[in-house]
């Protein structure tokens, strides 16, 4: 109807069309005319971009109160609870910028999935006590209109720690902190290891702790997608763009004793699209660094360690990235339906995955063999010798096994004591950090969101206190280690 | 006028017949896309929803200080509109108006059997009510809608009695769940048939059999989902086999 009006329309004003195309003068393409008339009309309706010079669609907005660096599991979880515990409907603007909107590399969609209470820190098993809460009521923490409800594909079977004499001790009394703090462990000796798993050798092994309920693994995929649906749905943005730099304000102060700091607040984020030298400059309050194994990077960009050593200017953030590899077998007289998430003395780890007799396992490599974290490449040579050889000592039916497939992907390592870093920095103001997790990122993403959301929201954390997590530990020398019993 | 849109959606939505909130189920959506009371206004439904179930499962703290958990266990599954069976007594019901008689308060020292809770809307919560049953020897949890593989991670207190356990019909549980079973040392009868979610029935059947050797599995049969190649077809036994 639209191109027989325009036809008339302009047909009338002109000559008629016999002489037009005769004289070889241009033929009018209508389709593209009705297409542009058409686009023109729907560009003046509300919602819709109104600069018809430049299309900004793919471009951030220009302002955000709060700008989450990594749209992973983390940086998701703290945009939900940053919007969850506001105090009124649409008071926070967040912005959270993913540099990879298919998070090839991000540890979360390469993450083993597994969720355990069974820490020596009582704030670590705290945080995973919240986050299996979280889990198990996800379907009304992230119920989202009209969308099916959220399957994590969660496996309770409990995770299965060995020990050896010399730590048997310590894993005493980790299973007494854990007690206390409302997990449900079991210890058991390994006689009793024998009678429920007959499949372990328990050569070597003088205690095991078991966890009844609570722990297990799932699918970090969905939950990653769940997040994303409802953080969607409650009015984050989400900006697909690279974080290139900082620009902020200054202000010279003088501490009580007399020494002076230069205190500094981020004032613009500039975020570099992909693939071209534009960039946009997001005026902003608050920058939570939640980017994972490159949050080492982005901290340096805000000026974190810019000063000299020694001093809390010249600390830096001590979060590098890490490989890890995980290995995916088949083993046909492998143990069955009831296998726990294994963790043996020496480091090595296994758990099953589906019904078809396959495992996922792995074991963190020592110092010395820390493998290049610039890509992900697997060393398959790394489970012949350092992996295998373990895992058909602890369970002899895995002598026939055979490598399926594998993968790596980065721990958002700690150098410094390999536990997370939350919280403000105390020098560049306001920029929280929620990162350096060291493997653990995913299990306590929930709960290390709301406590940053706390920390964002109130000043101080209120849930679960996080206090011992803050930077400056790293600049007074007080670590917060996991007595790990490997 | 806000009142008529909340009627409006709820009629929307479905409250009443089910057939006919299909046929709205597209309307809905775009008001629900277009207007932020709409979306507001079923949000609020949703929650409203959960919560209800919620406060069907929370547990009588007070009859449990005062008569023993028994007790407190018996009362919450009769609420809920299950029966009830305690040591050497008959079975107790409430009848088709949910009512229930009250004797079984004076049952003070004698433990709680068997527990038959089908259909009842019994979560993980609810089921705090029945860990405390040292005794209990049978569970039916038949056709609930809400018990999922978190509520049978939660089961192994029970691990000394309990003895027959259904959980036939359950739209939630995958052989995840069924895969914490194995804490159930006494178990010797385990009906996991029909259940939807469950991706293998006859494979998950064999996988649960392993793991409990000494428990008798009701479940799919193992050839469901099997192909049977050409020499494997079911015979027809009337017909004389070949020579």
């Amino acid at each position: 109807m639209l191109r027989g009006v325009l036809q008339l329309g302009l047909g009338r004003g002109l000559l008629t069309r016999g002489l037009g195309s005769r004289g070889g003068g241009s033929t009018v393409d209508w389709d593209e005319k009705v297409s542009e008339v058409k686009k023109k009309i729907k560009s003046m309706l509300p919602g819709e971009i109104c600069d018809p010079l430049y299309d900004t669609s793919h471009l951030p907005p220009e302002q955000s109160d709060v700008v989450i660096v990594g749209g992973g599991v983390v940086g998701l979880s703290v945009a939900f609870w940053l919007k969850k515990l506001e105090k009124r409907r649409g008071a926070i603007r967040v912005l959270v910028v993913e540099r990879d909107h298919t998070y090839a590399q991000a540890s979360t969609g390469l993450s083993v999935g597994g969720i355990r209470q069974q820490f020596s820190l009582p704030e670590n098993v705290q945080l995973s006590l919240f986050s299996i809460n979280f889990l198990r009521n996800i379907n009304e923490y992230l119920a989202v209109v009209d969308a099916p409800p959220l399957d994590l594909q969660f496996n309770p079977s409990g995770y299965l720690l060995l020990a050896s004499e010399k730590s048997a001790s310590t894993l005493e009394n980790n299973v007494k902190v854990q007690r206390q703090e409302g997990a449900k462990i079991c210890l058991m000796s390994p006689e009793q290891l024998r009678n429920k798993f007959p499949w372990i050798n328990t050569e070597g092994v003088a205690l095991a702790s078991y966890g009844m309920e609570d722990e297990g693994w799932f699918d970090p995929w969905s939950l990653l997608q769940g997040l994303r649906r409802k953080v969607q749905s409650m009015g984050v943005l989400f900006c697909q763009g690279e974080v290139t730099r900082f620009v902020s304000s200054s202000s010279r102060m003088e501490t009580t004793s007399g020494e002076e700091i230069i205190m500094k607040r981020i004032r613009e984020v500039h975020v570099k699209m992909d693939n071209s030298l534009e960039y946009q400059p997001v005026e902003c309050a608050i920058v939570i660094n939640a980017a994972g194994a490159w949050s080492g990077k982005i901290a340096e960009l805000a000026g974190v360690g810019k000063g000299p050593p020694g001093t809390l200017q010249g600390t830096k953030l001590p979060v590098e990235p890490r490989k890890r590899y995980v290995y995916l077998w088949h083993c046909p007289q492998g143990p069955g339906l009831e296998t726990p998430f294994v963790a043996d003395t020496n480091g090595v780890y296994f758990r099953r995955e589906g019904l078809g007799n396959n495992y996922l396992g792995g074991r963190s490599p020592t110092e010395e063999e820390e493998p290049d974290p610039s890509n992900l490449e697997v060393d398959h040579d790394f489970f012949q010798e350092k992996v295998w050889p373990q895992l058909a000592q602890r369970v002899p039916a895995f002598e026939n096994l055979k490598v399926r497939s594998s993968w790596a992907g980065y721990y958002d390592y700690n150098t410094f004591d390999q536990n997370g870093v939350v919280g403000p920095h105390p020098l560049v103001v306001n920029m929280y950090f929620a990162t350096g997790f060291s493997g653990h990122g995913l299990q306590h993403a929930p709960a290390v969101g709301r406590a940053v959301a706390e920390m964002v929201l109130e000043g101080h954390f209120q849930t679960i206190d996080m206090s011992p997590f803050l930077f400056s530990r790293f600049h007074l020398g007080e670590k917060v280690l996991e007595q790990n019993i490997f | 006028m806000p009142l008529r849109l909340a009627a409006l959606v709820r009629a929307l939505s479905g409250a009443g017949a089910p057939g006919g909130a299909k046929a709205w189920r597209p309307l809905l959506q775009l008001l629900t896309e277009h207007f932020y009371d709409v979306e507001a206004l079923r949000e609020r439904w949703l929650q409203k929803r959960l919560r209800k179930v919620h406060q069907e499962n929370r547990c009588f703290t007070s009859l449990e200080e005062r008569y023993g958990p028994d007790i407190a266990g018996a009362a919450f599954v009769l609420k809920q509109g299950g029966a009830v069976k305690f040591q050497d007594q008959e079975w107790i019901r409430p009848n088709k108006h949910g009512r229930f008689s009250l004797e079984f308060l004076k049952f003070q020292n004698v433990p709680v059997e068997a527990v038959d809770a089908s259909g009842c809307a019994i979560n993980y919560h609810g089921l705090r009510s029945l860990l405390p049953l040292k005794e209990l020897r049978s569970l039916w949890l038949r056709h609930c809608p809400h018990v999922d593989d978190w509520c049978l991670s939660r089961l192994h207190p029970l691990a000394g009695s309990l003895q027959e356990l259904s959980l036939a019909g359950c739209p939630h549980i995958s052989e995840r769940g069924l895969a914490c079973l194995h804490h159930l040392q006494s178990l010797c009868w385990l009906d996991i048939s029909d259940l939807p979610a469950v991706s293998n029935p006859g494979l998950t059947r064999i996988l649960v059999e392993e793991m409990l050797p000494s428990c008798q599995v009701l479940g799919a049969d193992w050839t469901q989902g099997l192909r049977l190649g050409p020499e494997q077809q079911p015979r027809d036994t009337a017909s004389p086999s070949p020579a």
